[in-house]
């Protein structure tokens, strides 16, 4: 297995939908290949650091606002029924 | 089994959720948007990359599916079918304020970074340790700025999020294989990216600084 070839499996490696043939040649490539070893690592520890990174939470005041805003919109949608569905239940 | 079970109630009580929803019933609607505002708001800030845009991008996604909850025929997770509205309200955001320029999830672009991994150096052991949370955010902001935009919205659906390879598919209407080939793209720009700061380095614990 080439370098190229370890790396076009490396997602599925790293999400473990890959057949165990397959897996069992990536890992023997892995066990002389120190640059794909690295960047094997260093990927999984991307995909980490971003799921744990907690970057873009929604603050809780600004939360509390949007949904006002949506829940406000919402209501006034449905009193006013600015798009009428046919089968959308009748109000009022 | 613990888990398939309270996955099963999970899904059968956003099942009872909608249908009230539908039924008119607000106070459902509203659990759906506790339920997900924090998702809605994360996806749309990473494909924006604008807060004001990111909050417009909750408000109007989720004001679209209440509108169109009737549309909303229950062949697949009501989470991805907001997903898909709330990717498509993001991307019209970004086609707007970068007017002229082409934002599609068909882009599929390659670049040098493609492929061979030229920066192939080791990470210190714990990296993100090395910065404090607003510094690493901030590296994490750059890092993925950089991305083409169909790149970063596979990334955030399917490594941030956790949506499946099929839900991702189905919510950016891509085949299976097209998400994975940008997913694969996406994980190994922002590796390399993040070498940069992530490098393993002799002087990094004796100067305290590892930024530059």
């Amino acid at each position: 297995m080439t370098c190229s070839e370890f790396l076009k499996e490396l997602t599925d490696y790293l999400d473990g939908v890959i057949d165990a043939r397959t897996r069992a040649e990536l890992e023997e490539h892995l066990t002389w290949c120190h640059e794909c070893y690295v960047v094997c690592n260093t990927t999984q520890r991307t995909i980490e650091i971003f799921k744990d990174s907690q970057l873009y939470e929604l603050p809780d005041d600004l939360r509390g606002r949007l949904r006002s805003a949506i829940m406000s919109k919402c209501k006034s949608h449905q009193k006013t029924g600015a798009v009428p569905k046919p089968d959308a239940p009748e109000r009022g | 089994m613990e888990l398939t079970q309270s996955k099963l109630s999970e899904a059968s009580d956003e099942l009872s959720l909608v249908r009230a929803a539908k039924a008119g019933n607000i106070d459902a609607f509203e659990q759906l948007v506790r339920r997900y505002d924090r998702n809605v708001f994360r996806i749309a800030q990473h494909i924006t990359q604008n807060r004001e845009d990111a909050e417009d991008v909750v408000q109007e996604a989720f004001l679209k599916a209440f509108q169109n909850l009737q549309n909303f025929h229950e062949q697949s997770k009501f989470y991805t079918w907001l997903v898909r509205i709330a990717v498509n309200e993001a991307l019209m955001k970004l086609r707007r304020r970068r007017t002229g320029k082409l934002v599609s999830l068909d882009e599929d672009v390659q670049t040098e970074e493609d492929s061979v991994p030229r920066e192939v150096a080791d990470w210190a052991p714990n990296p993100e340790q090395l910065y404090n949370q607003a510094e690493l955010h901030d590296i994490l902001q750059k890092t993925i700025q950089g991305l083409p935009a169909s790149f970063r919205t596979v990334f955030v659906l399917r490594d941030v999020e956790g949506l499946s390879t099929e839900e991702t598919a189905e919510a950016l209407d891509l085949s299976i294989p097209a998400v994975k080939s940008r997913l694969l793209r996406a994980r190994l720009q922002l590796r390399n990216r993040l070498t940069k700061y992530f490098r393993r380095k002799k002087t990094q614990e004796e100067s305290g600084d590892g930024q530059k």
